[in-house]
């Protein structure tokens, strides 16, 4: 009899929805539905039972071929490689459990190498400016239940987080906001006329890589200087920068959703920060939150737990093995990538060569490149070595950390291929065979 | 001291600061530290040294000679002495610096002069990004001393600053004085953009053209000032208009842009 | 079997009443026994004091907002070019932080300094997962966390309508999906409010459209609180924390407690505890006459044996102030002007948290220092008073041997006065200067370890060497009998001990960790019959206001390090 498992939690995006129902065959092996998720999130869950999987791990033989090995040689050709490293960088982390990414904490202190997450190309920004300027925030649920005002700066959640309007912003009634959508006012802030933008109730246009100065023209508005705007600002009007700061002013509640519209263009840092201070001024007149809309369902999760472990989010530099550096710009993949700085790389539930720029991912392929995933993908096939593991959320449970660092305990629904690992069990064992060869003094 | 053989990454020369060699003999300085990534070397491992420290910082003259490009951190929190490197050098040049004086014959690279309290640096050549700026998260940034960039630099200049004085004579990015609480940035090239952005207090100059202005800064006055000896008129703009501002006897302070006619 | 004989020691345990005799500790499979056998292994303590292991009844260390801050304080790690707190790596794992410390620096930092157990102060109930994540990865320590009820949705409406029953029901039913250990309050119905930008300032302002009072929520939690007889009191951070002239919100909120009293089979004996009461304890109308409220307050708490408080000492470092009140940490970036992060947390509480540098050349900071001494130095009964900075809002753990040091010695008092800028105005605006009381090791191991077990309803496992508690032992290098005149010393010997045991098993030796054995998660377990309304209720509020399933909000098993629960009944 197959077999109905709800309240799953969907592995792909940072809305970590935890609605969905599979119904899983009598074996435990094949998903045989996917209901209540998103076109993607479906995807998921169909490619983690099909049968293509690999199952053991490859190494790179001398003619470029890929021969199947076990695992114990690949932990053992993977732990030797990191102890012979002068500064390995270990980098991913969109897609793995909080256990695997404690574990990978644990194997990157005793390597004494580079310790990094996919916040470095994405929401890196944002760490920037949290620790510049702090993080007036809240949980989803806030939003749901009292938000009546909902700006999209910079972000497409149409595209990038489907159920991120109908679950969380601008559709569902919560407690103190019966009438949905009805009763919300939605703005959207982005050069580009979006499908998000076609939802909303105002649409500015900004002017591509300006953000910063509207920001600062809204500031004007709330500290009392409306007066001196220019007529316009960053390709907006000043009539509709008055009329649009008016409704902020008026909120009851209101969120800012923001992404890679002000990550990603120039300033970075800066787009945010200054958000964050319009943020903060507008909590002197009304009550209003900012958040970031990361893109993975568990892209949060390294930013958290490393956070306990080592006191920094990204970026760490753990070469000294007795303290941890970070400072973005130096011990970030990239720059370290670009400035040949690493001799060793391993990419984790990731795909840098795909991500990374194409000079990067040149310098990191110089080294021993190790790629940990359930995927063939870019990074499998320029790699030296390629471990599958299981997929969080599919075969392997675990705590994930939503867009909101809200915790959501993931289950598991079908077994995983027969001997694959999950990614903790895997670090651990990797942890274990530096140990024991340090000791040995095989080091 | 000569270069003699390069790491293979990055070398961390966290140790060569006149506070570090003052008093040692040439054999206790090539047995300071230096880091290859995990490696711990020994700065004797890469440099010959020559000549004689003095007994004190301020007694003591290191001078780099070799392409020490892919070495950071020459003059880490020195306190007096003097540093003249010979050719480009990495990141955090006179970083969390005190006092004394480092020139570099050549490029730097990012994180120069971060958190300076005093002392002076001169760079011949280019800067990268984050001149005179702060650590990442603290409030408290370049306090005081001078940094001179004789060519260009590139993103955040004396962010977070709060005293000391930083020259740029070619053109920046964009980023300058941004949460600045005090502090002076001379810029006399042309820069892109944002100067001066949630600025609380702090004086920008710019001789060149400044690209795209903040909405923040109004125009009230043109005025004629002496700037790095010479002296101009200026079109002087207030602001950040978008950020608080303190009094002092009732009067608001605020943040000065200056513009060259 | 495993033995331990820790023999001459000066003993110091209140709970036993044993006041600095010589004795010996047998310990036999983690417990405290009366004898071992000749194969034990021995611990010579000639010449050295003695005490349980050390409770902390109120620290924020594991957890959503402590986490927070660590995120956002890269310069609590790294300052000027150096590390704050030196590098230290003694155990498996680095340690890194000052004011908010990684969880590993917690659990080596708070061993070294002969803890073995810590009551994190807030957990919000949806974010419990985390709690947990972050228990697991912290060594050495036994820890229980409390979940915070005063402004949640539930508790309203039942305490609104008078629905005793149904809120004790739902609170047995919250400790069991949390793992928590009791009921916590803070900034009762102020920090719903916040969700709408406003606050409660005094027990009796209505939180905006629940229409219930700060004081009708204390009263209800209260009364569950005895109706389950649980093993701790509530536990509460009033309202109007931190502003002038509170001391007299803070008595209104402790007369609250006046007509109950304590019902519970673990001997406990207060129905409130007042936690970080110095913040509570200010006289004046506004920062220019600020003064000390410390006399107001202890004549009563002295007067009224239900009430316990921890004092919540300043201690004049740099620090990270973090707390469930979300109005009063944007107050304070209002004033600061330093980074500010918060996170209203839907249907349960809200957090804030701003760095914060307590300068003792600022006579507001001196004065603030004055009071937590004052209030443990008025006290009458010490075993209602312990010793807290609030870590890290008033300073941060590792500082508890500093504020050790002031209790004991006058001459530490003074010397840290001389220090200040202001220190005539601090002297006018307190009575620190004044008084001369000097506290013994008996009574600093009621406020370190009895008073605090007694207090959380613990007394049986831990805080005290009785038959049968667990084997904790914190050994330090005191001559009791012959205490050294520089107040430093005494600073230092409570730093670092000269042995810490964790269930007979040493962790410290010397300052320095030498094992990392393993610990438990405490929490309280309700057996009570099912009540169908809540249930419905719980069902409904999760289908239309939660944003995640009612079948992923408990804490999974798999996710509970190491559960030790604490169980009790209820017809």
């Amino acid at each position: 009899m197959p077999k109905v498992i709800e309240n799953v939690g969907c592995p792909y995006c940072g809305c970590s929805c935890d609605d969905v129902r599979i119904t899983v065959s009598d074996d435990g092996k094949d998903i045989l539905e996917v209901e209540n998720v998103c076109a993607i999130g479906t995807e998921i869950f169909k490619h983690g039972c099909s049968k293509d999987r690999i199952r053991l791990p490859r190494m790179r033989q001398p003619d470029g071929s890929m021969k199947d090995i076990s695992y114990e040689e690949a932990i053992d050709w993977t732990a030797r490689h990191l102890l012979k490293a002068k500064k390995p960088l270990m980098y991913g982390f969109g897609s793995t459990n909080c256990e695997g990414q404690a574990a990978a904490a644990r194997v990157m202190e005793i390597a004494g190498g580079m310790l990094d997450n996919c916040a470095t190309i994405c929401h890196g920004p944002s760490f920037l400016a949290i620790f510049d300027n702090g993080y007036p925030s809240c949980t989803l649920g806030e939003v749901k239940n009292r938000a009546d005002v909902i700006v999209y700066w910079g972000s497409n959640p149409a595209h990038a987080h489907p159920r991120h309007m109908s679950r969380y912003s601008i559709f569902p009634r919560g407690f103190f906001t019966g009438k949905g959508q009805k009763k919300r006012t939605v703005i959207v802030i982005d050069p580009r006329f979006t499908d998000t933008a076609n939802v909303a109730d105002y649409h500015l246009q900004v002017k591509q890589g300006h953000d910063y100065e509207l920001f600062n023209a809204f500031r004007m508005v709330i500290h009392g200087h409306g007066k001196d705007l220019p007529d316009e600002v960053a390709g907006i009007k000043k009539e509709t920068i008055l009329e649009v700061a008016e409704i902020m002013k008026n909120a009851r509640f209101g969120t800012t959703f923001f992404g890679m519209g002000l990550t990603h263009t120039d300033g970075r840092n800066h787009n945010i920060d200054i958000a964050i201070s319009l943020t903060r001024d507008l909590n002197k007149i009304s009550k209003w939150t900012i958040m970031a809309m990361r893109g993975h369902y568990n892209i949060a999760g390294p930013g958290v737990v490393w956070s306990w472990t080592f006191g920094f989010p990204y970026c760490l530099d753990l070469t000294k093995q007795n303290h941890a550096h970070m400072n973005p710009g130096e011990t970030s993949s990239v720059d370290m990538a670009m400035r040949d700085e690493v001799d060793m790389f391993i990419n984790i539930g990731t795909d840098a060569a795909a991500h990374f720029p194409i000079p990067a991912v040149k310098q990191l392929k110089k080294h021993p490149w190790v790629t940990i995933d359930p995927s063939i993908n870019m990074a499998s096939e320029i790699s030296d070595l390629h471990i599958p593991v299981c997929i969080c959320g599919v075969d392997v449970g675990g705590i994930v950390y939503r867009m909101d660092n809200v915790p959501i305990q993931f289950r598991k629904v079908i077994e995983p291929p027969e001997g694959v690992m999950d990614d903790e069990t895997l670090l651990n064992k990797i942890a274990d065979r530096m140990e024991e060869l340090k000791a040995k003094g095989e080091a | 001291m000569t270069l003699v053989q390069e790491p293979e990454l990055f070398l961390e020369c966290y140790s060569v600061t006149p506070d570090l060699f003052a008093g040692k003999s040439l054999a206790e300085i090539a047995d300071l530290p230096a880091h290859e990534g995990k490696i711990q070397w020994k700065l004797g491992d890469f440099f010959k040294f020559e000549g004689k420290a003095g007994e004190t910082a301020a007694d003591t003259k290191i001078v780099v000679n070799g392409n020490v490009r892919r070495m950071k951190r020459f003059g880490q929190q020195m306190t007096a002495g003097e540093i003249i490197i010979n050719s480009d050098a990495d990141m955090y040049i006179g970083g969390w610096m005190k006092g004394g004086k480092i020139t570099v014959k050549g490029n730097a690279d990012s994180f120069l002069g971060i958190a300076m309290e005093g002392g002076e640096i001169l760079i011949e050549g280019d800067a990268q990004n984050h001149v005179g700026s702060a650590y990442r998260g603290d409030w408290r940034g370049m306090s005081g001393g001078l940094i001179r960039v004789k060519g260009k630099a590139g993103n955040d200049i004396g962010t977070a600053m709060t005293g000391g004085t930083i020259i740029i004579e070619g053109d920046a990015f964009i980023h300058v004085l941004t949460h600045a609480e005090g502090g002076t940035v001379i810029i006399k090239g042309d820069v892109e953009g944002r100067v001066g952005g949630q600025m609380v207090k702090g004086d920008a100059y710019i001789l060149g053209n400044l690209l795209y202005p903040l909405p923040g800064f109004k125009k009230v006055a043109t005025v004629e000032k002496e700037v790095d000896g010479a002296t101009y008129t200026f079109d002087q703009f207030i602001g950040d208009l978008g950020e608080r501002k303190e009094k002092k006897k009732g009067e608001i302070i605020y943040g000065n842009i200056f513009l060259k006619k | 079997m495993s033995e331990l004989l820790i023999k001459n020691g000066y003993i110091f345990d209140p709970i036993s009443g044993i006041k600095g005799d010589k004795a010996d500790i047998a310990i036999k499979d983690g417990k405290i026994v009366d004898k071992v056998s000749s194969k034990a292994q021995v611990i010579d303590a000639s010449g050295k004091t003695v005490m349980s292991g050390g409770v902390d009844i109120h620290t924020h260390v594991s957890g959503p907002k402590v986490n927070t801050g660590r995120m956002m304080r890269p310069e609590d790690k790294f300052f000027r070019g150096s590390y704050r707190g030196g590098i230290i790596k003694q155990g498996k794992r680095m340690e890194m932080g000052f004011s908010i410390p990684s969880t590993y620096k917690t659990g080596y930092a708070y061993a070294r300094m002969g803890y073995t157990f810590t009551n994190e102060a807030a957990m919000p109930p949806l974010l419990a997962p985390h709690v947990h994540e972050e228990f697991r990865d912290t060594p050495i320590l036994d820890q229980a966390a409390m979940p915070v009820f005063g402004n949640n949705w539930f508790c309203f409406e039942y305490i609104k309508n008078k629905e005793l029953e149904n809120n004790a029901a739902y609170v047995a039913w919250l400790l069991n999906a949390t793992k928590g250990i009791g009921i916590k309050v803070v900034n009762p119905g102020g920090t719903e409010a916040w969700a709408w930008g406003e606050n409660c300032t005094t027990i009796n302002d209505p939180v905006p459209y629940f229409d219930i009072t700060p004081a009708e929520i204390v009263k209800g939690l209260i009364e569950t609180n005895e109706y389950l007889g649980l093993p701790h009191s509530v536990h509460i951070h009033g309202n109007n924390l931190g502003n002038p002239g509170n001391y007299k919100d803070t008595l209104d909120t402790l007369r609250l407690a006046e007509s109950y009293k304590a019902k519970n089979k673990f001997g406990r004996e207060q129905v409130l505890h007042n936690t970080h009461i110095q913040f509570h304890s200010y006289k004046g109308t506004s920062w220019a006459d600020f003064e000390s409220g410390a006399k107001e307050i202890m004549d009563y708490v002295n007067a009224n044996k239900n009430i316990t408080c921890d004092i919540g000492q300043v201690t004049l470092d740099e620090t990270t102030t973090m707390t469930a009140d979300g109005p009063f940490e944007y107050h304070l970036n209002q004033l600061n002007h330093i980074k500010w992060a918060n996170v209203d947390v839907e249907l349960e509480t809200g957090s804030g948290v701003v760095p914060y540098i307590y300068d003792k050349n600022i006579k507001v900071c001196g004065i603030q220092w004055a009071i937590g001494l004052e209030l443990a130095l008025y006290a009458k009964d010490l075993m209602r008073v312990h010793i807290t900075t609030d870590h890290p809002n008033a300073g941060p753990f590792t500082r508890y041997p500093c504020v050790i040091k002031w209790l004991m010695s006058e001459k530490a008092r003074k010397a840290t006065l001389d220090t200040m800028k202001w220190k005539d105005k601090v002297i006018a605006a307190s009575n620190i200067a004044s008084m001369d009381r000097e506290l013994g090791l008996y009574e600093i191991a009621m406020m370190t370890r009895a008073g605090p077990a007694k207090a959380l309803g613990l007394a049986a496992i831990y805080g005290s060497l009785v038959k049968g508690a667990d084997g904790n032992v914190a050994i330090y290098n005191l001559d009791a009998n012959d205490l050294p005149s520089d107040p430093e010393l005494i600073e230092a010997a409570f730093q670092n001990t000269a042995y810490t045991i964790k269930e007979g098993v040493v962790v410290v030796k010397d300052g320095e960790i030498i094992a990392e054995p393993h610990k438990y998660t405490l929490w309280t377990k309700v057996n009570m019959p099912e009540n169908a309304q809540v249930m419905h209720d719980i069902k409904e509020k999760f289908t239309k206001n939660y944003t995640v399933n009612l079948e992923n909000y408990a804490v999974f098993d798999e996710h509970v390090h190491n559960p030790r629960a604490i169980e009790l009944d209820v017809a």
